[in-house]
């Protein structure tokens, strides 16, 4: 083990079924640096934080962490935690039904009697420090998710760490939020902490870390000095080519093949979600957006347009027919599919196979008193998983195997099956690494070239405006805006949902 | 969106879903017993009638506040009814066939209660076996060993045994005057004792204890109660060696109530504990519950059975519909209002 550095990963191997998840992956951290671990998804970052803290085991290699003789096995999270490495997870691994306080110290107190008054008082105190907004004694599920989040950051800068994991600790935080994350873990580089960075977002790499280390496909690309591995190679050693100029993806001539064909309209339609009620119309072959900040109302709007929330008021047509949608399968009938925001719990079925989720859609479409062959259904998964390029060991596996990327193609497959006339996306590329984003976008516009419809929703601005020929801008519940034609660029959008151009 | 959020962190924490359905439960046994002394009378305004109860459900506490611990968990166990009967008969049979002590029939009860938590607790935590199954294999296991111990009910004779069994526990400064004028003290069976002493222990450690908080953790999401380094299969282990345990102790309590045994002994108990645990607010997806609860859970139970015969509807079926009606209306209040409490955060 060298002189500075907390943590080596020597030649670690680890397979599932029969998928690689990783082969051979050296990883070194030092003593006080941030350290950043890139990859798309299903590169082998979430399986080796995994194997680091003891949640998986590996198959094979050494693991050496200062302060002991000789390689070290970690059986458990319990183990990591006493071994000075705390972790915190993409999914909130905290439990809802205990208070804030608890979360924070559970697992790690040291006697056996909780001091409720001591536990209380200490934690308000972090939880004060860091600005965020909970109270100790406050249950922790009465909290929104991004709060808990940061409860579960809390808990693990509180610990006397040697290692801290930070495994996409900011896909659910603000910019405020993030910002002091920032600030506290400059803090704790600055006493030695060695930290490990996983995200998606490329600005926060260069913001914070001092290193790189790039996996792909389940293997060890490279490490690198932040100063000596700019952004687009970075992102060509990510996956593994020279990336496409983004810009062509959409050609200037596209505008002209929207027809005037309205496919879906709705006057002043409301849900119990989205309150204030909203007009909006798609045409044949058009990609359209909502854009906003996070909690603006976009989903909202999209899943009352699909009857996801009760519909309380409103007249929709499609094709210039009036339409009543009040539930999903209505909404399905007509013709249109929803990709869900949050596809864990609104979209996989984790336990089923792969080829059962693409199915699931059309199986309901059909009816379930025709249930479709297994042929057929092979041939079905099949062509899609080639189509969308699914990684996947076959159709039988379970998709809660897949990683993020592969599920969501899944989903899309399962819509994309149905034949929709209109196709509704709620942030598809949420989670997504680079590559992927790329596919999605190029899909999506091709459909729209089939004659298709669809509506893109995505947080990242400039995804949106490679995308969508049109954009509706949302600020708290309500329609602010609609830029379409030149006025669809970066400042314009932003000056938009903070509400300068009125 | 700032605004708001700043407003509602200065308001007072709110309640925890485990001590509002606390408190639900508390409420409606208060408003309940009051209703009966009120409308019913009679019996009712006896102070006996009350320890009375009591004194019926001293083994059912201490075999819910063990259900409870289960059900906290996550998990569940319905092996307890025959478990009691189980101990019932090996108790009986030792102290009255084997020369047996009193002493010896009270280990005999634990050792019996926690090989079976021990067994179970392995089985489901170690194995992975959900514990429905395991418990209930356990269940067919107690009713065949009960038969195989003693099949026939018999009463038991041991002189100690019986002295323990009459001795009452009299309550100062309470009691009723009879009909000719005397002050009668009321009392308790040494069974309340053992029981409240136990409710006490268990609400400790359920509250402050590093286990008892490990047991919420787990019941409450298991995976991440693993993350957060919790030793989830220990703690699964521990919830039913503590729920043999109690079974363990809530059978002899029943022995000493009814001082005999057979077969028939504590028939649909696990049920009633399920039942009390569900009306003290213990959730059958574990992570919210109370041992508080679970007690008046089972003064709950029990009263409104009494109510229900005091009105002279003493048909078993009455009792039964009237429980079921109690377990409905229990769980739709507490979802309605644990759905409005999370609703409004």
């Amino acid at each position: 083990m060298e002189k500075d550095s907390v943590l080596e990963m020597r030649g670690i191997y680890k397979s599932f079924y029969s998928v690689k998840a990783l082969q051979n992956v050296d990883f070194t951290l030092r003593e006080g640096e941030i350290h950043a671990l890139m990859g798309e998804n299903g590169a082998g970052k979430s399986t080796l934080i995994k194997v680091l803290t003891g949640v998986y085991a590996k198959d094979d290699g050494q693991v050496f962490l200062k302060g002991h003789e000789g390689p070290i096995n970690i059986k458990s999270p319990e183990e990591a935690q006493k071994a000075g490495i705390s972790t915190v997870y993409q999914e909130i691994t905290l439990c809802p039904n205990l208070t804030v306080a608890e979360n924070m110290y559970i697992g790690r107190s040291k006697g056996v009697i909780t001091k409720w008054h001591q536990m209380n008082a200490s934690a308000n105190r972090i939880l004060e420090s860091l600005g965020i907004p909970a109270k100790a004694e406050q249950q922790l599920g009465s909290c929104s998710i991004a709060v808990q989040q940061m409860v579960a950051i809390a808990r693990a800068v509180d610990m006397e760490c040697k290692v801290l994991i930070l495994d996409e600790p900011t896909s659910s935080l603000d910019e405020s939020e993030v910002a002091k994350l920032f600030r506290l873990m400059l803090d704790l580089k600055a006493r030695g902490v060695g930290i490990i960075f996983v995200t998606h977002f490329l600005d926060q790499v260069y913001e914070v870390c001092d290193r790189i280390t790039v996996l792909r496909d389940g293997q060890l690309v490279g490490e690198y000095a932040i100063e000596n591995l700019p952004r687009v190679e970075l992102v060509s050693k990510m996956l593994g080519k020279e990336l496409d100029d983004l810009s062509e993806i959409k050609s200037g001539d596209e505008e002209q093949k929207i027809s005037n064909e309205i496919v879906y309209d709705a006057e002043g339609l409301s849900s119990i979600a989205a309150r204030s009620p909203f007009n909006f119309s798609i045409h044949k072959g058009e990609v359209n957006g909502f854009t906003g900040l996070l909690g603006s109302g976009r989903s909202e709007c999209v899943r009352a347009i699909f009857g996801a929330d009760k519909v309380t008021g409103g007249t929709e047509h499609m094709n210039g027919k009036g339409v009543r949608i009040s539930k999903p399968r209505d909404a399905m009938k007509h013709g249109i599919g929803y990709l869900p925001e949050d596809r864990k719990r609104d979209g996989i079925v984790g336990d089923l196979s792969v080829r059962d989720n693409i199915i699931l859609a059309l199986q309901v479409l059909e009816g379930f008193f025709g249930p479709i062959s297994r042929a057929k259904a092979e041939k079905f998964a099949d062509e899609y998983i080639k189509l969308l390029d699914i990684k996947t060991a076959s159709t039988d596996t379970p998709i809660k195997s897949l990683s993020g990327g592969n599920q969501q193609k899944v989903i899309l497959a399962r819509w994309l099956l149905t034949n929709p006339q209109y196709l509704i996306l709620d942030e598809p590329t949420r989670g997504i690494d680079i590559g992927t984003k790329i596919e999605i976008q190029k899909l999506v516009l091709k459909l729209a070239g089939e004659g298709k419809s669809v509506t893109f929703i995505s947080s990242e601005i400039d995804e949106m405006l490679r995308t969508c020929s049109r954009l509706i801008v949302m600020r708290d519940g309500k329609q602010v805006g609609e830029l379409s034609g030149g006025d669809l660029t970066q400042t314009k959008v932003m000056s938009t949902i903070a509400g300068g151009a009125k | 969106m700032k605004a708001v959020v700043d407003k509602k962190t200065r308001r007072l924490a709110p309640m925890s879903d485990t001590n509002l359905l606390l408190t639900i439960t508390i409420v409606v046994f208060f408003a309940m017993y009051l209703a009966a002394m009120l409308f019913i009378g009679r019996g009712f305004l006896r102070v006996q009638t009350f320890f009375n109860i009591l004194n019926e459900n001293a083994a059912l506490i201490i075999l819910s506040c063990g259900m409870s611990i289960v059900m906290i968990a996550g998990g569940i166990d319905i092996s307890v009814g025959k478990l009691t009967a189980l101990i019932c008969m090996s108790a009986a049979v030792n102290l009255d066939y084997q020369g047996g002590s009193v002493m010896s029939a009270i280990f005999l009860s634990l050792a019996i209660g926690l090989a079976f938590g021990i067994v179970q607790g392995a089985l489901v935590a170690f194995l992975d076996i959900q514990p429905f199954i395991v418990t209930l294999a356990g269940m067919f296991f107690a009713k065949g060993m009960t038969t195989i111990v003693n099949s026939t009910q018999f009463n038991v004779q041991n002189e100690a045994f019986v002295a323990l069994k009459n001795t009452r526990i009299y309550i100062p400064f309470l009691g009723s005057v009879n009909r000719r004028g005397v002050f009668v003290p009321a009392y308790v069976e040494i069974g309340v004792v053992v029981a409240i002493v136990t409710v006490i222990v268990l609400f400790i450690m359920l509250r402050w204890t590093k286990l008892g908080r490990s047991l919420y953790a787990v019941g409450g999401n298991p995976q991440s109660a693993n993350m957060l380094g919790i030793n989830v299969k220990k703690t699964r282990f521990l919830s039913h060696l503590l729920c043999g345990l109690l079974a363990g102790i809530g059978g002899f309590v029943y022995f000493l109530h009814v001082g005999s045994g057979a077969p028939s002994h504590a028939t649909g108990a696990e049920m009633n504990a399920i039942a009390s645990s569900i009306i003290g607010g213990t959730m059958l997806t574990g992570g919210v519950g109370n041992i508080i609860g679970t007690f008046f859970g089972v003064l709950s139970l029990s009263t409104i059975k009494n109510i229900v015969s005091l009105l002279g509807l003493d048909d078993a079926w009455w009792t039964n519909i009237t429980v079921a009606a109690m377990i409905c209306i229990f769980l739709v209040v507490q979802s309605v209002v644990l759905l409005r409490k999370n609703k409004r955060s």
